[in-house]
C-alpha cells in the first residue's frame, strides 16, 4: 500500500467512527418496536440531515472498503498489485453507485 | 519456536479478525445497499423484505453483522492508538476488550430483536 492509499484509508476510518456509532444507535432505536419501512422512510424522506449523513457514509465506505479489498487481493491472491487495484477500483465504483442509489431511495420524498 | 508460532499470539488473531471482519463487511455492503434501494420501488417493496427478515436466522445474522461492524471499528481504533501513540504493554487487553464490547453490543441487539 502506498502512502496515498494509507492516508485515505486512515482518514476515511476516522470519519467513519462517529458515523458507525450513530448508525448503531439508530439501529437500536429503530428496532425498539420492530423495524418497519414506514418508520424508516418517515424518518429519512425529505431529510437533508439524513441525506448528508448517509451520503458521507457511502463516500467514506466506498473509499475505505476498496482500499482494504485491494490490500487483501494484493496480499492473499495471486493477482498483481496493479490488477488488484483495478478490481478494487471497480468495487469502489459499485459501492458508490449502489450506495448513492440507496440514499436516494430512502431520502427522496 | 516454529515459523508459525506467532499465529498463536492474541495480537496476530486480532489482526486476522480485523481483516476478515472488514472483508465480510465489504461483501455484505452491496446487498445492504440493494435492499435499501428497494424503497425506490415504493414502501411496500422495502416492507416485504423487512417482513422476510423477521425470521430468527436472519436476525441472528443481523446481530452477527453488528458484531463484525463493532469489532472492525474497535479493532481499527486500536490500530490508530498503536500508530499514533507511544507503545504500551496492554495491547492484548485492548484487543480482548474490543472483542468483548463488540460481542456484548451484538448480544444485546439480538436479545432485543428476537
Amino acid at each position: 500500500m502506498n502512502v496515498g492509499l494509507y492516508v485515505w484509508q486512515r482518514l476515511t476510518a476516522a470519519l467513519m467512527v462517529p458515523l458507525v456509532l450513530l448508525h448503531v444507535v439508530v439501529i437500536f432505536y429503530a428496532t425498539r418496536k420492530g423495524l418497519t419501512a414506514a418508520d424508516i422512510l418517515a424518518r429519512t424522506r425529505g431529510s437533508l440531515a439524513w441525506a448528508s449523513f448517509y451520503g458521507a457514509f457511502v463516500v467514506a465506505v466506498a473509499v475505505h472498503a476498496a482500499i482494504g479489498v485491494r490490500n487483501v487481493l494484493a496480499e492473499w491472491s495471486p493477482l498483481k498489485s496493479r490488477d488488484a487495484g483495478i478490481l478494487a477500483g471497480a468495487f469502489s465504483v459499485l459501492l458508490f453507485l449502489l450506495g448513492g442509489r440507496a440514499v436516494v431511495a430512502v431520502v427522496l420524498p | 519456536m516454529t515459523a508459525l508460532a506467532h499465529r498463536q499470539s492474541v495480537l496476530w488473531i486480532a489482526a486476522l479478525v480485523h481483516r476478515l471482519s472488514g472483508l465480510a463487511l465489504a461483501i455484505f455492503l452491496p446487498f445492504h445497499f440493494l435492499t435499501l434501494g428497494l424503497a425506490i420501488e415504493g414502501e411496500a417493496s422495502l416492507e416485504k423484505f423487512l417482513r422476510w427478515s423477521d425470521q430468527p436466522l436472519v436476525k441472528l445474522a443481523e446481530s452477527g453483522l453488528i458484531f463484525l461492524l463493532m469489532v472492525h471499528m474497535l479493532g481499527g481504533m486500536r490500530v490508530f492508538l498503536i500508530e499514533n501513540l507511544a507503545w504500551h504493554d496492554r495491547q492484548k487487553e485492548l484487543a480482548a476488550v474490543a472483542a468483548a464490547v463488540a460481542a456484548l453490543v451484538a448480544f444485546i441487539l439480538l436479545a432485543r430483536i428476537l
